[in-house]
Formats: structure tokens, sequence, C-alpha cells
């Protein structure tokens, strides 16, 4: 947010995301990333750092990087080199990290966040850079052994990350977490990632301070924080409220500016809903980046880049705009439809082709077809009524066969049984109630309801509600409002 | 600079080690009377661009096979003394 | 015919046409071992029943007209820095003594789909930095010309094994000359190829820019035989030459008309001894009779290759050694106990390596770092781990590091240059003959200059070749060094080929090799 009257400060955030990509082997070596394997399965010389062992770029990586790095606009430098990044910890067992040091491979990107719902103005998210790199493994503390001991598990070490990291251009943590949902969401489209962070195939640092105006006119700076181990987007957007809050109140209390000590580091408690400071690092991080003698350079033409381009799907934003001009929907239900991912939104399209509509179409797609995936689980592909079916539904229900909530306990025995509405309809006995049907059944529930009768006569128009339970009871075909209609017409006329 | 090598060194061997370091730095240091300011550095001594593998998976070490050497394990992970991880997580 | 006496190509052709068996072949060099290893120490592992089992299953194959491999009941020694899945592979350093790798090296793998027999490990410098194989955590080796000199380094275990004939071949690695240097000094002839002609997948790295496997054997013609297994394409080292492989044996004995060598007149400089002087004055004599024209060549940045050198090399060797911290394998220092005191070990005690900041570490993980590194690491290599990383750290990078790399590519064009006037360039391969064990090593400067003649090839990554062009008084080999643009193994095989026509040098022996004196710790 931007300082003003009530808010006295503006919120400058800026996020460091770490993306696993979607490829079936490891950067360097051709041992498998699949998720949730025992420890040390996923192992061999390249990425146990073993001596004589050497790495080998793994062209899809290369590929679904460089995907995603157009798909944040960014620039792809014709050529790329890969560094060593060098420090010591048990979870890198060469000693070193290959990643990317002054020539990544793609930068100056941006990526723009709407909300549909106008919480916030759209926000244009500039990225610095997009870069290769691989991952560490996974350092386990075994509190229950009491050993002391420390757990050393290498599966994910190697495992292909890009490493994404904005300008500070985010103004509330609102934003941040919106932001991250759209960079999911992109990234999954473009099949670079499933961005799962309870599997760790996302994972995000924020680093934020505040701009305070002071009454001289200067800025105040707060000393940038860095915060770790946020575990959901909710997480991150919780931990950066707190943040906010912190340190605002410490600069009230210390007046301490950006500059007056080195930048600290955070650690977010979900439990507790606080960041901890961390004990600060003895020694400075001179990680000695130097070229990685084992890699050679990659150079990217722009054939390549063209090939890329064109083999790649639209992304989500271009997909909602496309949406709401093809078929005539608000931002708010495109969003919503192109939020669930592209098989839905296939099957979306679909089925307003079908019926040449696009507002009831989406609404069939929110109330019913969404709640019941939700209700079911399982995915769109494997959902047991297809577009052509539900668009049959409702061609019956605008021709008047049966109104709404009648076609809404169709389509649910349509998705439990398979079967076709035609085939529901008729099983259930289905078939619209001629005038002269609903005339002999409103004369009967009113003759048997004569004390509804009369509070109706008396102004509760209300009560008529009463007979409707009855009129299902006696002719389930019965349209409840048109009952509710002839009734109170008939009572009317009683005069 | 001995931890950022992670060398623990006794008080004799960094006395003599930083005289040979001197002596070695001072002789390394005749570089400087080159003019290099025009020329690119070679990291590389061959010319070769863009070598790749496959995504294909091809077979692991077993686990016995990963920890054979290791100094300390429990037979699925390597041990090593407790790392004082600041977030207490993985 | 007595097998520690055959050539390479003479041991697989008579295993081939049935003359010698496989075992017959092995069972002579490990005798030849058995008896002179001792008072050599050329090898760190001797595996006589592998071997044998090897020859054995060779030889059964070969009696049932089943087909065998070109290099079939050969005896090969491998350079400990190279990983065998069957046997240790120490580096000869402390910290890796009891390491056996899960799997073997590209060029391990190929000598034995070639159905060569690996009778053993041969001793080195640590983790190959030296170059007189003094530095070797389990004792150095000896000179078989002279058992109180050195014999070169820092494949110098591989020389030595060769020279004493206890095997027909040897593979080495080269990074400043460790394959060239040895060879000059053993009387024995070794080649460094062009960088990335043989796959570097399984040589643990020292220098990941500069290494390079290589054949040593008594004469070009045998490094020949070998090259054409060990040389070639790995997908799994991304720096290996795609290409094909010449058949090196077929281009040999050619005449050598045309072919021009350059001639370096800095070589002939205050610090080259007379005798290896006139040594390679000798040899370049021969060429010129061979048909070969000698021509005067400038390599004018030569003198800064040995600074840009131990500038580069530690650089890259402070990063390749930095995954030696005792985490996953190697040695790991033992723990303090509960009270935290320990009994400083008897050669602490002896001489004074207790750690001064003891208890000073900031955590058990980084004292378990820093303590299993410095008992499992000699003297040099904690040198260089030192001068590589603060040449690396923030604020030197550029002064130290990143001006060697421009430097490199000087020396690089200096090559370039010289080879459009030139084919070959010749020369001394080290400046003096053989040294006394124990003489340079209180000088690590001293120790450097040895590589003078070598490094540059590394930088540049062109190939190199040396072999006995003579001897001196006391009986020394003396060795010349052939040096070609990349991917001119070929030709630096063919013209030491004819010189080894020419010339008896590469066929002499050390008088008699001491037999089974202890080892020397």
């Amino acid at each position: 947010m931007n300082a003003s009257p009530t808010t006295p400060f503006t919120t400058i955030i800026g996020l460091e995301v770490h993306v696993q990509l979607q490829t079936r082997t490891k950067l360097f070596c051709g041992c498998s990333t699949q998720f949730g394997a025992p420890p040390n399965t996923h192992v061999c010389p390249t990425c146990l750092g073993l001596p004589g062992s050497l790495p080998v770029m793994n062209r899809q990586a290369f590929a679904l990087a460089l995907r995603a790095a157009l798909a944040l606009n960014c620039t792809i430098a014709p050529t790329t080199k890969w560094d060593r990044k060098n420090y010591f910890y048990p979870d890198l067992p060469k000693g070193y990290q290959i990643s990317q040091f002054d020539l990544p491979f793609s930068s100056d990107g941006h990526l723009e966040v709407v909300d549909p719902k106008g919480a916030f103005a759209p926000r244009d998210v500039g990225i610095i850079r997009v870069h290769l790199e691989e991952d560490a493994g996974k350092s386990m503390h075994d509190e229950a052994a009491g050993t002391g001991d420390t757990r050393i598990d290498l599966n994910r070490a190697g495992t292909p990350l890009c490493e994404i990291v904005t300008q500070p251009d985010l103004r509330s943590p609102q934003e941040a977490r919106a932001w991250l949902n759209e960079l999911k969401l992109l990234l999954v489209y473009l099949g670079v990632s499933d961005c799962n962070m309870q599997e760790g195939s996302l994972r995000v640092d924020a680093n934020i301070n505040l701009h305070i105006p002071q009454p001289d006119g200067r800025i105040a700076k707060t000393p940038i924080v860095e915060i770790k181990n946020m575990n959901s987007f909710r997480s991150v957007e919780r931990a950066l409220v707190y943040e906010t809050a912190r340190q605002y109140q410490e600069w009230q209390e210390t007046k301490a500016e950006m500059g007056s000590k080195p930048k600290q580091t955070r650690g977010w408690d979900e439990p507790a809903g606080i960041t901890r400071g961390q004990r600060a690092k003895e020694e400075s991080s001179d990680y000695r980046y130097f070229p990685e003698p084992d890699l050679v350079l990659v150079t990217v033409d722009a054939a390549q880049l063209a090939a890329v381009q064109s083999g790649m799907t639209e992304p989500p934003t271009e997909l909602r705009k496309a949406l709401e001009s093809r078929w005539k929907i608000s931002p708010y239900d495109a969003d919503v439809l192109v939020n669930q991912g592209r098989e839905l939104v296939g099957y979306f399209e679909e089925l307003a082709g079908a019926i040449g509509e696009g507002k009831v179409a989406s609404n069939w797609m929110q109330q019913d077809v969404l709640r019941t995936l939700n209700e079911r689980g399982g995915t769109i592909d494997a959902f047991p009524v297809k577009p052509a079916g539900l668009a049959d539904l409702i061609r019956r229900v605008t021709a008047g066969d049966f109104d709404t909530s009648r076609a809404r306990e169709i389509f649910a025995d349509m998705v439990t049984s398979g079967r076709s509405a035609a085939e529901v309809v008729a099983t259930l006995g289905i078939s619209a109630v001629d005038d002269d049907e609903l005339l002999a059944l409103c004369h009967e529930l009113l003759a048997a309801n004569p004390k509804i009768v009369a509070d109706v006569r008396g102004g509760k128009e209300q009560a008529a509600a009463g007979l409707i339970g009855q009129a299902k009871k006696k002719n389930a075909n019965v349209n409840p409002g048109k009952v509710r209609e002839k009734c109170l017409e008939l009572i009317r006329a009683m005069g | 600079m001995g931890l950022l090598a992670r060398l623990a060194l006794s008080e004799a061997e960094l006395d003599t080690m930083t005289a040979e370091l001197s002596n070695i730095v001072g002789f390394v240091s005749l570089l400087a009377e080159l003019d290099t300011s025009h020329v690119e550095p070679l990291a590389h001594p061959l010319d070769t661009h863009n070598v790749f593998r496959d995504d294909i998976p091809q077979p692991s070490l077993t686990t016995a096979e990963a920890l054979q050497s290791a100094p300390r394990h429990d037979g699925e992970c390597f041990l090593v003394p407790a790392v004082l991880n600041e977030s207490g997580a993985a | 015919m007595q097998p520690a006496e055959l050539t390479a190509i003479d041991i697989v052709t008579a295993v081939r046409q049935g003359d010698l068996t496989a075992v017959q072949c092995t069972q002579a060099f490990l005798q030849r071992i058995e008896a002179h290893n001792g008072s050599i120490n050329a090898f760190l592992n001797v595996d006589t029943a592998g071997a044998l089992a090897t020859a054995e299953r060779i030889d059964k194959r070969r009696s049932q007209g089943l087909p065998i491999g070109p290099l079939a009941g050969l005896p090969v020694a491998v350079k400990d820095a190279i990983c065998t899945a069957d046997q240790p592979t120490t580096c000869a350093s402390k910290m890796l003594a009891h390491f056996r790798p899960p799997y073997d090296a590209e060029v391990v793998a190929r000598l034995r789909a070639a159905d060569a027999v690996i009778v053993g490990k041969t001793n080195m410098d640590e983790f190959a930095m030296g170059g007189s194989n003094e530095n070797s955590a389990f004792g150095p080796v000896r000179n078989p010309w002279d058992v109180t000199r050195a014999p070169g380094g820092s494949s110098g275990g591989s020389a030595a094994c060769v020279a004493a004939d206890m095997a027909p071949v040897a593979i080495g690695s080269d990074t400043g000359g460790s394959i060239r240097q040895p060879a000059g000094l053993c009387g024995i002839t070794g080649l460094k190829p062009t960088y990335g002609r043989v796959s570097r997948r399984g040589l643990v790295a020292f220098a990941s820019s500069l290494d390079q496997i290589g054949p040593m054997a008594r004469s070009a013609a045998d490094c020949a035989l070998i090259m054409e297994t060990i040389a070639g394409h790995d997908p799994g080292d991304a720096t290996s030459l795609t290409g094909g492989v010449p058949r090196y044996s077929t281009q040999l004995d050619q005449p050598l008309a045309g072919v021009r060598i350059g001639r370096v007149p800095e070589h002939f400089a205050a610090g080259l001894d007379p005798e290896v002087a006139r040594g390679v004055e000798e040899a370049f004599a021969v060429f010129k009779a061979a048909g070969a024209t000698v021509h005067d060549i400038q390599l004018p940045h030569a003198k800064y290759g040995v600074p840009t050198y131990y500038l580069i090399a530690p650089c890259e060797a402070s990063s390749n050694l930095a995954r030696y911290d005792g985490a996953h394998y190697g040695h790991r220092a033992t723990r303090r106990d509960e009270e935290g005191h320990r009994t400083p070990r008897r050669d602490e005690a002896a001489h004074g390596t207790t750690p001064h900041t003891e208890g000073a570490f900031e955590s058990p993980l980084v004292e378990m770092y820093c303590r299993s590194r410095a008992e499992g690491f000699g003297p040099e290599v904690k040198r260089r781990i030192m001068l590589g990383t603060y040449a690396l750290s923030a604020g030197y990078y550029d002064a130290y590091y990143a001006k060697a790399l421009r430097v490199r590519r000087l020396i690089r064009q200096d090559y370039l240059d010289a080879f459009e006037q030139v084919d070959l360039i010749g020369g001394p391969v080290s400046a003096t003959a053989a040294f006394k064990l124990g003489e340079k090593t209180n000088d690590p400067l001293a120790m450097y200059l040895v590589d003078l003649y070598t490094v540059t090839a590394n930088l540049a990554g062109v190939g190199g070749i040396s072999f006995p062009c003579g001897f001196t008084k006391s009986g020394l080999p003396i060795g010349f060094q052939l040096q070609a643009p990349a991917l001119g193994e070929g030709l630096l095989l063919r013209a030491t080929d004819r010189f080894q026509h020419l010339t008896a040098w590469h066929q002499r022996r050390p008088k008699s090799i001491p037999s089974a004196t202890p080892a020397v710790r």
C-alpha cells in the first residue's frame, strides 16, 4: 500500500521464487526427480558429488526454463554460462552449487497481476532475472533419535530449479499473494512446473521494507528484511502482514534506517504467527563464484527462440481475455475458469460452443461442475458428464422441459450413473406437466390446505410456499414456480 | 581464510603456510606486468557449445552403494553432526 | 619369450596368436611387481587375484573361439586418481585411503571392454599436486634408474612401473606436465592428448580445465595402441570432443620429410642443465636427419606459464576438493568425547599440529569439516587449497583468477600463431634430469618450476608427448618433448615413432633395480 494520511508508509516487497522444473530427470544426471521416493534411492556419482563425477546439462530443463523466461517477457541472453557457487553444507555434496552468476540466461522481464474484484489496482511486477541452477539435498534433524545427528537425503540434490527474482515492485501482502498465484498459474499452464509448495516444487523468500515519508519531505527507509520458511501463499501473506507491522513498530521505537545494519534474515513461524530473527552468520558469505569448467557455454539463437515461442500455448492472461471476448463472460467468470486449469477451460469452451452461449455455460461450470468436482475429487478429464451431455441437459431446460432445480437433480444422477439426460428423464418418469394437470393439482392442494388459503387471503403470500412440498409429493414433475403462481392466481380469484 | 577453506591449521602450520603463500603470491603477481585490458578471459580451452543429454531416466545407484563409503550412516541416510538450522525445518 | 621384456604390441599379438596366454603375461608382470615394488613403491594396490581372474576369463574365451578385445591379456597399471570399482582409489591421500568408488572411470571401462588386465593402482603425488611424487601420503616413489632420486610427478608411480618393467603400459593424468615430466625423468614415452580427446569421467578432478588422461609406455607405438581404446567422445563428459578417433597405429612409421619443427631459443636459457640441453639439441639433429626442418620460433608469453598455471590450477582445485569434507565419503575426524577433551595424536604432539583453534569452531559440523580436512590432506594440497581460496575470494578475483584467464588466452594465441609456421614444437620436457629425493621439498616454488616446459600445453589445451633422447653421464634419462596443435596426437605419435626407429634410447632399461628393500614411508 502507498503512504497516505491513513497509512503512514509504503510497503516495498520483492520476491525470490525457486521453482522445480517438471523434468523426468535431474539437471546434470539421469536420476529420477519423482517425489516421495525412499531416501538416497535416486542418486548416482554425479549428484552424490563422488570423486571423478561430471555434470551434463539436461536439454529439457533448459527448454522449460527458456519457456518460463519467455512467458515472463524476459530478454534471453544469446550466450549463457554456468558458475560454481562455493560453500560448505552437508546437503551440498560437491561443496559447490552449479548455478549462474553474472551471465544468467534471461533477465528484465515482468508479470502483471490483476484482481478481478478490484481489491488492488493492476500491478505489473518487474523481474530482474530468471536463471537455472541445481537444487541441494535435504537435511533432517532427528530430534527424536536424540543422537544429535542430522540425516542427509540426497534424492533432491541436482533437481533443476529456476530462480525467479522480482524487482521490489509489490506494494502489499495481498498483492504478493495474488502475484504468486498468477505466477503459479502461468507456470502450471506452461507445463514448466507443478508449483506445489507442499511438495517443495515451489519455494518463496520475501524481501520487505517500509518507506516512511518524513515531515521534512525525506523518505526514511527501514532496513530490508528477508523472510524465509513460508510454506504456503497464505503464509507469505500472513508473514508479510506481520512483518509490516513489526517493522513499523520497530521504526517508531528505534528510528533505525536501511544501511545502519546488515540485511536481516527472519524465519516465519506459522503456528506462532511471527517472524523470528535468525542467528547472523559469523563469516560473510563469500561464494567465490567462478566459471564452471566442466560445462560448456550454451547459445540460443533467434530461430530457437521462435520455435519455443510458437510451441507455447496461450498463457493465462491471454486466455482470460480470449474467453471474455469470445463468450461474453465477465472478467470475474473468466478468472474463475482459467484458475481451474487448461483442461477445465477446454470443457467450458466445448460446452459453450454446444449451447451457443457463454454466461449460462459459465454458471453451470461454476455452480455445478466445479462444485461436483470438488466434492467427488478427480480431474475434469475423468468427469462422467461430458460437455455434449451437459449441453443436451441445458438445452432441455431452455426448452422448458423442466426447471433448473429439476435439472440439477437430473445432473446429479447423470454424474453418478453416467447416463445421458434422456435416459435419466425417462427412468425418473419426468415429463412436462400440462396445464390441465397443473390446474387439477392446484385445486386439490387448495382444498386440502384451508389454513394456508386463509393466510394468503389475509396478506401472507409467502404461506403459499407450504404448498410446494405437497405438490412435489403428489407429482414430482411439477415446476414449483408454476405451482405457486397458479395457486396464488386461484386464491386471488376467490375474491 | 582457513575457515573459508574449512581447514584447521595449527600455529606452526599457519606460520609456515603464510610465508610460503606470500612467496607464491609474489610470484604469481608477475602477471600484473602484462597488459590484458583488451583480452577476454579463457575459461575453457575448447570452443564447443551446447552439449546436452536427453531427459531420459538412467539407473541410479542402490542406497547401499551410495552409502558404501559414508563415514557414518543409518542404512538410509548420511549422518553428520547436528546442523543448527535456524528454522528447524528441512 | 619373457613377457616382461615385450612391448605392449608384442604382448597383444602373442596372446591373440596363442603364443602366450593372458595368465602367463599377467603372472610375469605380477612377479616383477612383487620383486621390485618394495624398493620403488610404484603401486599402492596390486590386484593379484582380480588380475589373474580376468586373465583366466580371457584365456577361456580365446580357447573357446569367442572374440577377445584388442588389448586382450595386456597388463595395465592405472594411476590411483582414476576410479576403479573393484579396487580402492586413494589419490595417494589419507582423505581417500579407504575409498572404493561404486563405478569405473570411462577409461577403465574401455580398457576392460578391450580385455586389458588391470593389475593395480599406481602411486602419485597427492591429488595430482606435485612434480616429484614426494607428496604421496603413502611414501614417495623412487626412480628405477637411481632409487635415491625422484621419478617426477604427479604420475610418478605410473612412470616408474613402466620404467621398471612392472607393467608394459600405465595410464596417467596430466594437468601441468604430470605425464610428460615423469616420463622424461624415467626414460619412457608419455602422451598428454589434446584437452577433451580422452574422457575425464572418473578421473578425480584436480583442475578441470587442464586435466587430461593419457598413456605411458616404452614407445609411441604402444601409446598409439592404448589411445585407440581410450580416446573418443563420451556423452558423460560435456568437455569431451566429438569426432572420430584415428587409427593411430596405422599412421605410424611414416617419413618426416616436410614436417616443420619449431625450436624456442628461450628454452635454452640459464636454468637448463647443459647435459639436457645437449641431449635436446642432438634430438633436433636426429629429426633433421630424418627429413624434418627445424625453425626457431617464439612463444612470447611462455615465461608467464607457470604463474598462470599456479593461479588457475589451485583455484579450480580449491573448489574441486571442497567435496572432501568427511560428510559423505572419505576421512572424517573422530569426534571429541563428551567432556570436549581430546588427546592429541602422537604425530600431532610430535609435529605440533594440534589445532590452535581448539574449541573455537562455531559448530560441531564446522569442526568436523575443518579437522577432517586438516587430517586428511597433506601440506602441498593444503597450500594449494588456501592459495586457490584466496585467489577466488571477493576483492582478489579480478587481480588473480580473472587475470590468469586472460593471460591464458595470450598463451593459447602464442601456440596458434606458432602453428601457422610449424607443425610441431620441440624442446626439453624438464630443466634437469631426475633430482634427488628431498632436494626440492623445502621450497614449494622451486618444485613449481619443474613444470616450466609443460604447463603451457595444458593452458592452451594442446597435446604433448615426451620420450627419451639420451642419457646423462651418470646414466639418467634425458627427455624430449614435442607439442602439436589441437587434435595433433597423430603427428606426435608418428614423429616420436620415427625417432624411435632411428634411435634406441627408449629400449634402454635400468641396469639393476633393487629388490624388495623395505618401502619408505
